[in-house]
């Protein structure tokens, strides 16, 4: 497919600028460009079919059922967009007085009160603009902390266990810590023992989710933060899979300090290319003060305004993050209520445990029973007597009209499917989906050879990944 | 899985090879790069870095995923193989042959495998 600037063609256009009618100002010649920038010149009208041809030749939540293990590919409900698109939001600026946007700093402070609820958190920045941005800052709020008390020289290490998110233990290295990887049990759980041993007078902190990868809820969870605690740490909550719990159980009285959360998951706000996406981080009363600023609280005469914090550890983005993802997310939160909040939560472990059910008799499932919101498959006995790997399986599934699971992770499980079908499928797209994961699954036995030429169907077959990997051109060259 | 008699082993997967005046060679196992599949990446350390015992002094990244590689002896880096930074895919080819770093000064090591041990222990962990 050709790109739009293979289809630009000269002088053609798709804009009628009405005359211009205020005064002509012209730039200072130091901030001027030197060249004009290559822009593609179209027509609209193929401006529009390049577009829509990209969005033919790809696979969303609107497309079908989209089971990306860890990533909580929920339905994003209209709603959110109407409230998004109000005239009110959309038109603002970030450098407006505060007395002309209190209901902006309304959504601020009404979302932050929710998710403090939800979470058992006192506070929250809304600045991170994605889960690893949320992470390091938490992390920076770690190190605030430590450095508070005059022990960051001492405490440099975060703890994170074998079954993390990838995402962790580079947050950690980022904000300047140094990471110990202590080894989990087979179902991911902590180690106990491990933990122990690995806490000391250098633990900064523990870094982890719950449930856990392979989607397990880690029982000891109390012990594991007074493990912690008493060594001085703090525990860090990855929120990737709050939406196995939200509603029902809270980190914050799991004894977690710090959390972050992903809108563009578990608050249904559009993940990917549909983004952008935004990372929250809540944190307890005593970290308050080290939250990035600018934060709204109400003050005395009854109008919101933004805090002065003088510990803040400074702003992480620019300006409040991604303000409409926000208006998105408690637009969500409002439509659902307090009830409708667990009632998600617990469709989704119900239909994450349906469909695995449905599939233990032919897909070897890491753990045999008791996941919460996702499940992870391990194809390794195929792929050892079949020569079928789970990238195999994946691109199978690419065939008949489903996105793959996350493949290859947790990479504790080998050869590993992570299942995440979240709340929104119908029990009908369950049952279709469990049908073609069995018709692969069936293939694949029968004949094995014919799984690595898959996909068949898909705009575009095997990519040459370790090609792109090894030799990447990450930009078009004029 | 290729094994060869003339490397130790260690259970992280990293093969050993003792070239005389307390140099050693490191490089990660057959069967680790199978594991991994196709290397797209390598970081590397740099000479006169510090290796410690059970500590990682590496990664490589596959397309699957990124994972350290650890040293099983304590010692200082005298050498680096370079030329893995610019073609990691040498590792898939020969594993054993592509050395990743040379180390001299040990000063301990770890229980160290035989081939026959180390193919057990794989089949086990695989």
């Amino acid at each position: 497919m050709e790109l739009v600037f293979e289809k630009s063609r000269a002088g053609r256009g798709g804009q009628n600028l009405p005359p211009l009618d205020v005064p002509e100002t012209v730039i200072p010649e130091e901030f001027a460009r030197v060249s004009a920038p290559r822009l593609p010149e179209m027509a609209e009208v193929d401006i529009s079919r390049h577009y829509t041809e990209l969005a033919k030749r790809t696979h969303g939540v609107n497309d079908g059922f989209y089971p990306l293990g860890s990533c909580t590919m929920k339905y994003n409900p209209r709603i959110n967009e109407e409230a998004a698109a109000l005239p009110g939001f959309t038109k603002l600026h970030p450098l407006q007085p505060v007395h002309t946007v209190q209901g902006a700093l309304d959504v601020l402070y009404l979302a932050e009160q929710y998710l403090a609820e939800i979470t058992g958190m006192d506070r929250f920045t809304f600045q991170p603009s994605a889960g690893a941005h949320g992470e390091y800052a938490g992390l920076l709020l770690i190190r605030a902390y430590h450095k508070d008390r005059g022990e960051l020289e001492q405490r440099k290490k975060i703890i994170v266990p074998d079954s993390a998110h990838g995402t962790n233990p580079a947050s950690a290295v980022m904000a300047g810590f140094t990471v110990v990887n202590i080894p989990s049990l087979d179902n991911g759980c902590v180690d106990l023992e491990a933990l122990r041993a690995a806490c000391g007078e250098d633990t900064a902190g523990l870094m982890l989710t719950n449930p856990n990868t392979v989607g397990i809820f880690d029982e000891n969870i109390l012990d594991i933060t007074r493990i912690v605690h008493e060594a001085g740490g703090l525990v860090y909550y990855d929120g990737a899979n709050l939406n196995a719990v939200m509603g029902v159980a809270r980190p914050g009285d799991m004894g977690f300090d710090v959390v972050h959360l992903n809108l563009h998951k578990t608050f249904s706000t559009p993940h990917g290319g549909g983004g952008p996406g935004s990372g929250p981080v809540g944190c307890k009363e005593f970290l308050a003060p080290f939250l990035p600023r600018p934060s709204v609280a109400e003050s005395t005469d009854g109008e919101l305004a933004f805090l002065d914090m003088p510990k803040s550890i400074g702003k992480v983005r620019s300006f409040y993050g991604n303000f409409l993802v926000v208006v998105k997310a408690l637009t969500y939160m409002m439509t659902l209520g307090a009830e409708g909040i667990r009632e998600a939560a617990q469709n989704a472990v119900l239909n994450a445990n349906y469909m695995a059910s449905r599939l233990s008799d032919l897909y070897p499932m890491a753990r045999e029973k008791g996941v919460m919101h996702e499940f992870v498959i391990t194809l390794e006995k195929l792929h050892k007597e079949k020569g079928v790997s789970a990238l195999d399986v994946a691109k199978g599934l690419l065939d008949n009209g489903i996105h793959p699971p996350t493949m290859y992770f947790p990479l504790i499980v080998h050869e590993a499917l992570m299942v995440e079908p979240t709340e929104t499928e119908s029990k009908d797209s369950l049952d279709e989906a469990i049908a073609i994961f069995r018709k692969v699954y069936e293939q694949a036995a029968a004949d094995p050879e014919s799984m690595h030429e898959m996909p068949l169907h898909t705009p575009v077959r095997r990519l040459d990944e370790v090609g792109a990997a090894r030799n990447p051109r990450l930009k078009y060259e004029f | 899985m290729e094994l060869r008699d003339n490397v130790k082993y260690a259970k992280t997967h990293e093969w050993v090879k003792e070239l005389g005046d307390g140099v050693v060679e490191i490089g990660i196992t057959d069967f680790a790069q199978d594991a991994l599949g196709d290397i797209v990446f390598i970081n590397l350390p740099e000479v006169d870095d510090e290796v410690v015992m059970e500590t990682p002094f590496c990664d490589v990244e596959s397309v699957k995923a990124v994972s350290d590689v650890y040293s099983p002896v304590t010692g200082v880096i005298c050498q680096v193989n370079e030329e893995l930074a610019d073609n990691p895919a040498l590792i898939n080819e020969s594993a054993f042959d592509a050395w990743i770093i040379r180390v001299k000064d040990v000063k301990e090591h770890e229980d160290f495998l035989s081939a026959e041990e180390y193919e057990t222990f794989a089949n086990e962990e695989a």
